[in-house]
């Protein structure tokens, strides 16, 4: 019995209700949990002897617009004694997507979940310090939501040299 | 020792002080020591011995903006990296120039996106571009000696 089945057996076993689903693609397995019970699933995964996944590796984000749940969250969490890697995902809803923030578990969650934060729009709960980490301060929207405009320039060539020569705003000494 | 002996027979050389200046100010332009992308390898090889940018007097690579007369735009700038680098600028003593080098710096290249700005011009006001992603350090020098030209036409009444 591999170490990745015994976990997802524990897991069914101790959350019946917050274990959603399991999903396989090409030997990696996919855990979609109940954003209520995530925070409890991390803790028991980090703590259970059995377990001991003790690396969270990294935090994604995807948005599925149109697709309602629009969001969805990717935790790629690691057992560093027995080699194997675990992705949980959280579905979350596209008005006000709130997630709870497990920095709390895994301290390397702190900046990707700000980036989360950043990029994406996805607030967390209980995150101890939920600023922007990329774009500046003072940015409004969020870049990679798929709504988000790319801000694109019209390019200057020569047959429009002069017209957007004559809008373009240069800067003064 | 005196003036006479000093002088010997070399003789009298007239001149224009805006000709003196201005070749004292080409002769010894300083650049700000930074770089923001890809395109600072190729400036720092423009520093290093197979181009050696010390044959044109701007070997000294000054890390504070204060002792700094040119500023060498190396790479793409972001929105958040903008006010930083207007910042930069604005520190620098009269009088400055600046190179913009490479196209991201120039007109963002191929960045055409929210993140970048698009030609740092909009922050600084450019005396040279120069093109390629990234220039070589042959491109870089020619941007130099076409800055050189620039400085060295430069009219008593401006910076007076």
């Amino acid at each position: 019995m591999s170490h990745l089945e015994r976990t997802i057996s524990a897991l069914q076993q101790r959350f019946p209700h917050g274990l959603l689903g399991t999903a396989e693609f090409r030997g990696d397995i996919t855990l979609q949990i109940d954003s209520a019970s995530l925070v409890a699933v991390c803790r028991y995964l980090r703590d259970e002897p059995t377990l001991c996944y003790n690396v969270l590796v990294d935090i994604g984000a995807v948005d599925y617009s149109p697709q309602e749940p629009r969001f969805a969250l990717f935790y790629i969490v690691c057992a560093l004694a027995q080699n194997t890697r675990l992705r949980l995902k959280v579905l979350l809803p596209g008005t006000e997507p709130v997630a709870p923030s497990i920095s709390g578990i895994w301290p390397s969650a702190n900046w990707p979940e700000r980036e989360a934060f950043d990029m994406m729009g996805i607030g967390f709960e209980g995150h101890p310090d939920l600023r922007r980490i990329l774009m500046p301060a003072d940015w409004e929207g969020h870049p990679h939501r798929k709504d988000y405009p790319l801000g694109y320039e019209e390019v200057q060539f020569t047959f429009n040299k002069r017209e957007i020569d004559a809008r373009k705003k240069y800067a003064t000494s | 020792m005196g003036a006479e002996q000093k002088l010997g027979n070399m003789g009298v050389v007239t001149t224009s002080l805006e000709t003196v200046v201005n070749w004292g100010r080409a002769g010894a332009i300083w650049p700000m020591l930074f770089g923001l992308a890809c395109c600072a390898m190729e400036m720092i090889a423009t520093q290093a011995g197979t181009y050696d940018a010390s044959r044109f007097g701007m070997e000294l690579m000054r890390a504070s903006p204060r002792q700094a007369d040119l500023m060498i735009v190396a790479g793409r700038v972001t929105r958040k990296m903008a006010p930083v680098l207007r910042r930069l600028y604005d520190q620098m003593p009269d009088p400055k120039w600046v190179i913009s080098m490479g196209d991201c710096a120039s007109c963002s290249g191929v960045f055409n996106n929210y993140a970048l700005v698009q030609g740092v011009d909009e922050v600084v006001p450019v005396d040279v571009y120069i093109a390629g992603c990234p220039p070589r350090p042959e491109a870089l020098i020619d941007g130099f000696l076409k800055l050189h030209e620039k400085v060295r036409g430069e009219k008593l009444a401006r910076w007076a």
